[in-house]
């Protein structure tokens, strides 16, 4: 017996020798967090995680290739206790649960009718399934089989419908499923998409310039989610309140229904809810992601530097704002006239933004009160370039310069700082067509100018600014004088403008903006009595710091003086350098800023993440089947059936008379009642179905 | 040397260790839904029985014999098992990264696996010598192996075909596994 003893505790105990030797000749250093990590996941070793098992799964978190949440099985506790030896902030943790992009079901057409194994695998390689429609679901539960947590069943209208109680994000369905029906991602991830050749997409979202998800936000409006349809809103567009304003919504020239009904009134939807919120008296909260401790330097207030920021900041990049105004806004502070967007709203809006996190310093102009030897003096990693189009361009004509005479967005922002101009009884002429020059002469019509006439050298029908602000100059009694080009301005002794000389013209030829060129008449000289002259037509980037800073020497730029850049990636030249927004693009829209600021997001936000484990030389990689401003042909309609007429909901506005003294706001918010009704006109549409109606449904 | 073949086709086929023996069903079970884990697990589980079917002989053979201790083989070969396997797992770590990365998760599964631990007490009841103990152990571990593939690949057949409900998953699993087994039994015949 005591024989037995001794032999098994020698064999025992040379065993343990052997191990601890081994273990001091076989040691292997291990960061120590991996263990502690490893304590807080749940043992399992069940690979839901996608990694080979929990030790896997913590030097993934400790290389920073997973999220604290890793572990499927754990609870929101271990992945705070997890977030915690990383040193992240526990609620700051992103989480993502799984969701079904396809709206098919019921609606959706078949090619054929499928007997076979009854898999999606299998079905899906007959033809790519039995769908008309090659990217939507089959239905067939592959998902529901690559679950392990029993939180995706196929539901009555056969596609999946996810428990969002049960789902824990592993991703499992996002695997099984041929389609890529199902997306498992966290906020960030989402945040840095595009849209896709191959996606889910309605055409009012492929046109979208902000790439916005708009049937979601409209069918949230429905079920009474105003909040769900503003967190939608600023996964894409962080301005809501001023774009449900000011967008000239291209997206609602492509609505389906507009092909045999009017389009739906999609714009005013999206300021529904913006307004909903600031009305609400509480901000709905942003959610941004952890800390990374990477500064980016936005020079710019504007909506691409808001925007650029803004999705930086969410991302979880510490950013700085360096203005050269007194305040933030840039051209939709300074430029757009308070009775369309009112600085109220605009401030309100902006405070959320700013109140996320981001530094702001104002009267800071790059090239003057910063240079980029500072700013990286200052531990910024990137710059972005968002400083829009402020210098005007000139007539290039005699008596330019003569007193009373104005530059469009100089002009606009004297009037927006307050500043004592005198408009009273007087008679004005706005040269140009666009969006600026029908800004200048409604607001000379609100400071009580007696007559203003706006010149344009082609006709209406050529007219580059909104249709609806066209229509409301008309309202508002400007007198249109087209087919004229202006050449000379007339003054009297004193250095007064008393006239403004013009040809006539004609058009002819179409030019290569596809619009007919305008031809003068010969000796068709008219002059026009006049007294004040502002000039609106078109501005340019105002580069003039790049020589005065040696390290910007190199950065290329274009003859219209804008900063060279692919329109995807917006990378300068300099890899360092970011640029979107009119700077890069040339003036245009508040929603094309705010589109690039989010893609100038992304690849500042790759370039911080990315640049130091890809030996690429800091160039971001282009981005492959990006739909970026085109169309998916098989989506564009030519006819559509199964819509019911059904009027659209008329802008409420301030009655003309009224509106003209004053600089109030003209376009007011449509009501609760009214915003429902609009939404359910809207058909929900995918690429290819869409919700056909019937005289019954709308009973 | 046909002593040797008869042995391990007899290991193999005939007295497979999951479908004759029926040991070893937890991993037989709990790995084989998916291809890939099933040959992972095979390749482990060939590493790990080879190593244990020696080193349990010669424990056997030089210390528990030599004391007249057999009634405490059992118990001895779970400790010599236990830190064989992690003593290999430190090994792999340190010089073998890729293999280690291979059959890393698997190694601590089967550190006291019944099929394992089974396969090391056959090779002494039938009172090997080193060399059949070696073969022996490798044979029951390739035939582990075939078995848990095969299951593996009806099983990703059974996933795409109807199922009545009362039958899914596991219970059709067993299902499964006795065909097989049956199919084995034929090999019975051989002996």
């Amino acid at each position: 017996m005591t024989e037995a003893i001794l032999i098994m505790l020698t064999l025992g105990g040379v065993c343990g020798a052997v191990l601890s030797i081994a273990s001091k000749v076989f040691y292997v250093y291990e960061d120590p967090r991996i263990a502690q990590i490893e304590y807080y996941t749940a043992g399992a070793n069940c690979g839901g995680c996608g990694y080979a098992g929990c030790s896997a799964a913590a030097v993934a978190v400790i290389n920073g290739k997973a999220s604290p949440n890793v572990c499927v099985v754990g609870d929101a506790e271990s992945a705070a206790s997890i977030a915690e030896i990383m040193g992240l902030d526990a609620g700051s943790v992103e989480s993502a649960i799984s969701y079904n992009t396809c709206k098919g079901g019921e609606r959706k057409e078949e090619k054929f009718s499928y007997i076979g194994v009854a898999t999606c695998k299998a079905a899906s390689s007959l033809y790519g399934g039995k769908n008309v429609c090659g990217v939507g679901c089959i239905g067939m539960g592959d998902c529901v089989k690559a679950c392990n947590f029993d939180a995706i069943k196929i539901g009555e209208e056969t596609i999946p419908v996810i428990d969002s109680n049960k789902c824990v994000g592993c991703g499992a369905c996002v695997k099984a499923c041929p389609k890529n029906i199902l997306s498992v991602k966290t906020m960030s991830e989402r945040l840095l998409e595009f849209n896709n050749i191959d996606g889910k997409l309605a055409p009012c979202s492929q046109t979208c310039p902000a790439e916005i998800n708009i049937p979601k936000y409209i069918s949230q409006i429905i079920k009474g989610d105003y909040q769900g349809a503003v967190n939608t809103i600023r996964e894409r567009n962080p301005l809501l309140l001023s774009c449900g304003r000011v967008c000239p919504h291209p997206c609602e020239t492509y609505c389906r229904r507009g092909i045999v009904d009017d389009s739906v009134s999609i714009n005013q939807l999206k300021r529904f809810v913006a307004d909903y919120e600031m009305n609400s008296g509480k901000r709905f909260p942003i959610t941004c992601a952890p800390d990374t401790g990477e500064k980016v330097a936005v020079i710019g207030g504007g909506p691409a530097g808001l925007s650029c920021a803004y999705f930086l900041r969410r991302l979880g990049h510490s950013v700085t704002i360096f203005e050269a105004m007194p305040t933030l806004g840039g051209i939709i502070k300074y430029g757009i006239p308070e009775y369309r967007l009112p600085k109220k709203v605009l401030d309100w809006e902006i405070e959320g933004i700013v109140n996320l996190g981001i530094e702001v310093k104002t009267d800071t102009k790059l090239g003057r009160d910063v240079d980029l030897q500072s700013l990286f003096a200052s531990d910024f990693k990137a710059v972005f370039l968002g400083i829009g189009a402020w210098n005007d361009y000139a007539l290039g004509i005699d008596g330019e310069n003569l007193k009373g005479s104005w530059k469009g967005i100089n002009f606009l922002s004297s009037v927006a700082n307050g500043r004592k101009i005198t408009i009273k009884e007087k008679k004005a002429a706005v040269v140009g067509g666009g969006n600026s020059a029908i800004d200048c002469v409604r607001t000379l019509v609100r400071k009580g100018a007696k007559e203003v006439y706006i010149v344009y050298r082609r006709t209406r029908k050529e007219m580059p600014a909104n249709e609806v602000e066209i229509i409301a100059a008309e309202h508002e009694g400007i007198k249109f004088v087209f087919l004229a080009a202006p050449t000379k301005v007339i003054g009297n002794k004193n250095g007064e403008i008393t006239h403004l000389e013009y040809l006539t013209m004609e058009l002819g030829e179409p030019d290569a903006s596809g619009r007919r060129r305008p031809v003068p008449i010969e000796g068709s000289e008219t002059t026009l009595e006049i007294d004040m002259l502002i000039t609106a037509i078109g501005q340019s980037p105002d580069i003039s710091f790049i020589d005065k800073d040696s390290d910007l020497k190199e950065l290329k730029t274009t003859r219209w003086k804008t900063i060279d850049n692919d329109p995807l990636i917006l990378q300068a030249n300099l890899p360092y350098i970011f640029t979107a927004g009119d700077c890069a693009t040339g003036p245009s829209l508040v929603v094309d800023a705010i589109g690039g600021g989010r893609r100038a997001a992304r690849s500042i936000h790759l370039y911080l993440t990315q640049a130091e484990e890809e030996e690429s030389e800091n160039k971001i990689e282009p981005v492959e089947n990006a739909l970026y401003k085109k169309h998916i042909p098989e989506s564009i309609f030519e006819t559509l059936e199964g819509v019911v007429k059904k009027p659209r909901v008329t802008m409420p506005e301030l009655p003309v008379e009224e509106r003209i003294k004053t600089m109030d706001e003209v376009d007011l918010v449509i009501s609760e009642k009214e915003a429902l009704t609009e939404a359910d006109r809207c058909l929900d549409c995918c690429r290819i179905c869409y919700n056909k109606e019937t005289t019954e449904t709308q009973a | 040397m046909g002593d040797y073949i008869l042995l391990a086709v007899s290991c193999i086929l005939v007295n497979n260790i999951l479908l004759a023996q029926y040991l070893g069903n937890c991993p037989f079970l709990g790995t084989s839904k998916k291809m890939e884990t099933a040959i992972g697990m095979a390749m482990a589980v060939i590493f790990v029985l080879v190593l244990a079917g020696t080193i349990t002989w010669i424990t056997d053979t030089y210390l528990l014999k030599k004391f007249g201790l057999e009634y405490l083989r059992t118990i001895a070969f779970i400790l010599v098992i236990a830190s064989l396997v992690q003593f290999v797992e430190m090994f792999l770590k340190k010089s073998i990264p890729a293999l280690y990365a291979g059959l890393g998760i698997f190694l601590p599964l089967i550190t006291t696996n019944c099929a394992v631990m089974g396969a090391c007490l056959i090779n002494i009841k039938e009172e090997y010598t080193f060399i059949e103990a070696l073969v022996s152990s490798f044979s029951y571990a390739v035939g582990f192996g075939l078995a848990l593939i095969l299951f593996a690949g009806v099983r990703e057949r059974v996933l795409i075909a109807r199922v009545p409900k009362p039958l899914q998953d596991t219970s059709i699993a067993l299902v499964v596994a006795g065909m097989i087994a049956l199919a084995f039994y034929a090999f019975k015949g051989m002996a």
